[in-house]
């Protein structure tokens, strides 16, 4: 492993040792709203959560329930009619909200990169590889063309592209899907940013090709330090990457904790209803051939028209007239919080019966 | 690539036979150029004498022949007016239409791209819906209507550039240019601008549409992702992509320019082979209109040839090896 | 005779047309224009001040006098001025419309007709047919409208006949090939099928099942194309080569006040402009409106 030229002096975000135990990532109330016909919505309301260096955070849902956008919520992406209305994002301490144009684009693909879903759609197939990547590292490096090229051949080895020098000459068109989202990947790592925004970067690949980039990102990542927000519908992929977890429900996160909390003691009816849908709870449960898998009832709802008190009631077992009311976050256990009414108890370990109602038909 | 410029020329080759025998057919089978030719009062012998003397009592196909033969060796005919060959008179005021119409491609995709690309990123301001709103009128308002307009307002009204003729040029690699010489480009510029203005409309549309359609793409939000300058962005990746349908387009649309240069060049009473071909038609000189069609159908076919290498080179997607690439 | 049912628009299509149509108030605007100019291309003979073709009413005393003048005989405002015989403008202007709107519209109705016959057929009948005609409308349009229309006339000689194969040879191939996209369609459709089962005859399952179906797009088309048709004539005729002088469309009155445009008097050219310039623009704006409303793909809700 060659070493990669330091970061750049001067940045907004610049790691500024402060001396205490500030996280790399903290995100504090974060609200993104969008404004429609119908009135205001809130894609992204009242997140918080944090991240430390090297940590991998996952963050799960169903689509729709605002994990994209509080990926571009992080990296200042949103696009009108979607603003950020609320809350805090501080990056080593610094905060990050409210920073100027200028600054965000010295801080994208710097400090902060992003992979998106679709490796076909994310490189520019009228643009060769080489020029894709060296344009990266030219807009926040006073580096020759020259140097940059070497860096981004560096890179391309890296994430594990064989005959790197060859495909940086290809466009993107002669390259398989795999491929291409390691060269995103690798644009990514480029500038060795202090924090990676993952949004399903797999999904759209092979499985046999998702097991191993997940297991060269994980690995990067911790090498370098890096910390990692892995954005994903899929509760299988995130179980064997991640330190920690977020479960998120219509814009809020619903339950936090530590990977094996989370899978092993959900306190959320949600996170729990997610953990009976996989393949590995119904065998666990001693699924039978031909057995539906456990679901969870009904649908999420539109973000326009949530329902008041907890989003979830109208799908939950355990729902109440308390529900009716905003939930409060309360501590499941310690690093373990959930915001809900009637978190399950601690003891209703998996694998065993569900603790709510039967949802099949 | 060798393969698909021998094919591509081999389809040329069989459009100008296919067109030569259509114009020909076209333009001697109809009508009777003697009945202009020679004087009313001339007796039925002198008449003779003449058609023999062009060719013009021979079979359709003796004609057909022999003009076949002659173009190949690049004779077109001899002008019954001029007396001089034909082609002779269309190479000697091409270039004159050549500037005209490459100046008013300049001003259409300098003027189109920025003004595209302005209205594409803001089709919702003030500024982009003018420009769109201007584009609709570029494309209904008639060219010749526009150029009396623009004699008008700048020739008569505000007395600021001449309302015709080419003025002066300077002789630079054995022709002779306005652009070059002094004052030349206040001959060339209302004329310029009429011709531009209906392609103006079009660069300015198709660049809208494309920079709308390239900011949808997820390239885009990783390319701001990355942290790129907005100038980067814009300028390679929204611009690389959108001048793919505009160089074609607007490639193409080049034959047409010089077609409705006719237009242009009556009005401004420039020099060109527009108004060559006005001429020529009004005064049945068939070999000169003739030689025009020909060498326009010429043009295209290498136009279209050029737009093709153009967009491969453009489009790393495109491959020519096929030859299907038409 | 059992006809199978047909998607084609009923009387309360066209009322739901009418009400779609009038969504839009530029639109609305544009037709009413459209309707007044045709009404006074129409009834220019009665109502223009002054017969503009009748020599023993024009006076030279008359001749190029600026708009709102008085005539020297007192019985008349020459409101647009006059030309440089002592025409009245106004008069000369609503004639060249008349002319000038017949050919475009009578142009347009034969392309029509013959284009979408071709199309319709080649569509319909596919094979070596659908090819031919194709291979006819490509080279059709790789040349501009402009050049066959050109060539045309320089061939046949003046006169409004002949202005008219003019513009009809150099856009045909426009209807052809939208009216053969949409048989192509349409004549997969079950309906097609179910009439060839009945044994209706082809000119029939064509005629009366088939061209209905395909009619949206063309009206489209047709009324892009009668701007296109207006605007080319007025450029041919202002070259020279379109309409004989004994019937001066706009784009001819527009030539004759050229040479008078140096020395100021720009009323002999830029009134008849005016006048084509609101036609075509009349017709575009209905034009745009149509392909919103028949567009499939911009349905309005």
């Amino acid at each position: 492993m060659k070493p990669i030229a330091p970061p750049a002096p001067t940045s907004p975000a610049a790691p500024t040792t402060t001396g205490g135990a500030e996280p790399l990532l903290r995100v504090e109330h974060l609200s993104t709203r969008f404004r429609t016909r119908g009135g205001e919505v809130a894609a992204v309301d009242d997140l918080s959560f944090e991240l430390a260096t090297g940590e991998v955070l996952g963050l799960v849902g169903e689509s729709g329930c605002g994990k994209s956008m509080t990926g571009y919520s992080l990296i200042d992406l949103v696009d009108p009619p979607g603003y950020i209305a609320a809350g805090s994002v501080r990056l080593r301490g610094h905060e990050l909200r409210g920073l100027p144009a200028k600054d965000w684009q010295a801080l994208r693909g710097d400090r902060i990169a992003m992979i998106f879903q679709d490796p076909m759609l994310t490189l520019n197939p009228v643009l060769r590889i080489d020029t894709q990547m060296v344009e990266t590292v030219l807009a926040h490096r006073r580096v020759g063309r020259a140097e940059a090229l070497a860096r981004a051949l560096d890179t391309l080895e890296r994430v594990g592209i064989p005959a790197a020098a060859e495909r940086l000459r290809s466009y993107p068109h002669q390259l398989s899907g795999g491929m291409r989202q390691r060269v995103a990947i690798a644009i990514a790592l480029l500038n060795q940013p202090d924090l990676i925004i993952a949004d399903e970067p797999t999904t759209a690949l092979d499985v046999t090709i998702q097991a191993q980039i997940l297991y060269e990102m994980q690995t990067l990542c911790r090498e370098a330090g890096t910390g990692l927000i892995w954005i994903t519908h899929d509760l299988s992929v995130v179980a064997g990457l991640a330190d920690r977890l977020c479960v998120m429900y219509a814009g809020r996160i619903v339950e936090q904790g530590s990977t094996a909390q989370v899978l092993e003691r959900p306190a959320h009816p949600y996170t729990r209803g997610l953990l009976d849908a996989t393949p590995a709870a119904a065998l666990a449960r001693g699924h039978r051939r031909g057995e539906a898998l456990r679901q969870i009832p009904g649908s999420a709802p539109p973000l326009a028209a949530l329902p008041a008190g907890c989003a979830f009631r109208p799908r939950c077992a355990r729902a109440d007239e308390h529900c009716m009311q905003t939930p409060p976050r309360v501590e499941a256990a310690p690093g373990q919080t959930v915001l809900c009414w009637h978190p399950l108890p601690p003891g209703a370990a998996l694998p065993g019966p569900a603790a709510h109602a039967e949802a099949r038909p | 690539m060798t393969l698909f410029l021998l094919r591509r020329l081999l389809q040329a080759a069989q459009v100008l036979f296919v067109m030569s025998l259509l114009v020909f057919v076209g333009v001697y089978a109809i009508g009777n150029p003697l009945d202009m030719l020679v004087d009313p009062q001339a007796t039925a012998a002198d008449t003779a004498r003449v058609a023999a003397a062009l060719g013009l009592d021979q079979p359709l196909w003796v004609q057909y022949w022999r003009f076949l033969a002659n173009a190949l060796q690049g004779d077109l005919g001899i002008s019954f007016l001029h007396g001089t060959p034909a082609l002779h008179l269309i190479v000697q005021r091409l270039p004159a239409t050549l500037e005209l119409a490459v100046s008013a491609l300049l001003i259409a995709v300098l003027l189109g791209i920025p003004l595209g690309l302005w209205a594409g990123l803001r089709p919702d301001s003030f500024g982009g819906r003018t420009v769109m709103a201007g584009s609709i009128l570029g494309f209904s308002l008639p060219t010749f209507w526009v150029g009396l307009m623009l004699i008008m307002l700048f020739s008569v009204h505000l007395g600021w550039l001449p309302s015709g003729g080419r003025g002066p040029t300077r002789e630079f690699l054995g022709l002779e240019w306005s652009l070059l010489a002094p004052g030349g480009w206040r001959h060339l510029l209302l004329p310029a601008v009429n011709l531009a203005l209906f392609k103006l409309a079009l660069v300015i549309r198709l660049t809208q549409s494309g920079t709308r359609e390239a900011l949808l793409q997820d390239y885009m939000r990783f390319a701001r992702a990355k942290g790129l300058p907005a100038r980067r962005i814009v300028g390679v990746h929204v611009l690389k992509n959108i001048m793919i349908p505009v160089v074609t387009v607007v490639g193409l649309e080049f034959g047409t320019l010089i077609a409705f240069s006719v237009v242009t060049e009556s009005i401004f009473a420039w020099p060109g082979i527009g108004k060559l071909l006005l001429d020529s038609i009004t005064q049945l000189d068939r070999p000169v209109v003739v030689a025009y069609l020909l060498l326009i159908v010429f043009i295209y076919t290498l136009i279209s040839l050029a737009v093709d290498l153009i967009y491969a080179a453009l489009d790393p997607r495109v491959r020519l090896a096929g030859g299907q690439a038409a | 005779m059992t006809s199978p049912a047909l998607p084609t628009e009923a009387s309360g299509g066209w009322r739901a047309l009418a009400r779609a149509y009038a969504g839009s108030a530029l639109a609305l605007g544009g037709l009413a224009l459209l309707l007044l100019i045709v009404a006074a291309a129409l009834a220019a003979p009665w109502i223009a001040p002054q017969n503009p073709y009748d020599l023993a009413t024009l006076d030279i005393m008359d001749s190029r006098l600026p708009p709102g003048s008085p005539s020297a005989d007192g019985t008349l405002t020459y409101l647009l001025g006059t030309d440089g015989q002592g025409r009245d403008m106004l008069s000369a202007i609503l004639h060249g419309l008349r002319i000038s709107v017949a050919v475009g519209f009578s142009a347009t109705l034969l392309a029509l007709a013959l284009g979408m016959s071709l199309g319709l057929v080649a569509g319909y009948a596919g094979g070596r047919v659908d090819a031919f005609v194709m291979r006819a409308v490509d080279i059709q349009m790789s040349f501009p409208a402009i050049l066959t229309a050109m060539i045309l006339l320089a061939l046949f000689g003046q006169g409004t006949d002949k202005i008219v194969i003019a513009l009809v040879a150099s856009q045909w191939a426009y209807y052809a090939r939208t009216t053969r996209g949409a048989a192509l369609v349409e004549g997969r459709r079950e309906y097609i099928e179910a009439a060839r089962l009945l044994g209706l005859s082809t000119p029939r399952i064509l005629f009366r099942h088939l061209l209905p179906n395909c009619l949206p797009p063309l009206i489209v088309v047709a009324a892009l194309q009668v701007a296109a048709a207006i605007a080319l004539e007025a450029t041919l005729s202002f070259l020279g080569l379109g309409l004989p002088v004994t019937e001066p469309s706009l784009g001819l009155l527009i030539a004759n006040g050229f040479q008078y445009l140096y020395s100021g008097r720009y009323w002999m050219s830029v009134f008849p402009g005016v006048a084509l310039l609101l036609t075509i623009v009349a017709l575009n704006l209905v034009a745009d409106r149509l392909r919103e409303i028949l567009n499939p793909r911009l349905q309005p809700q």
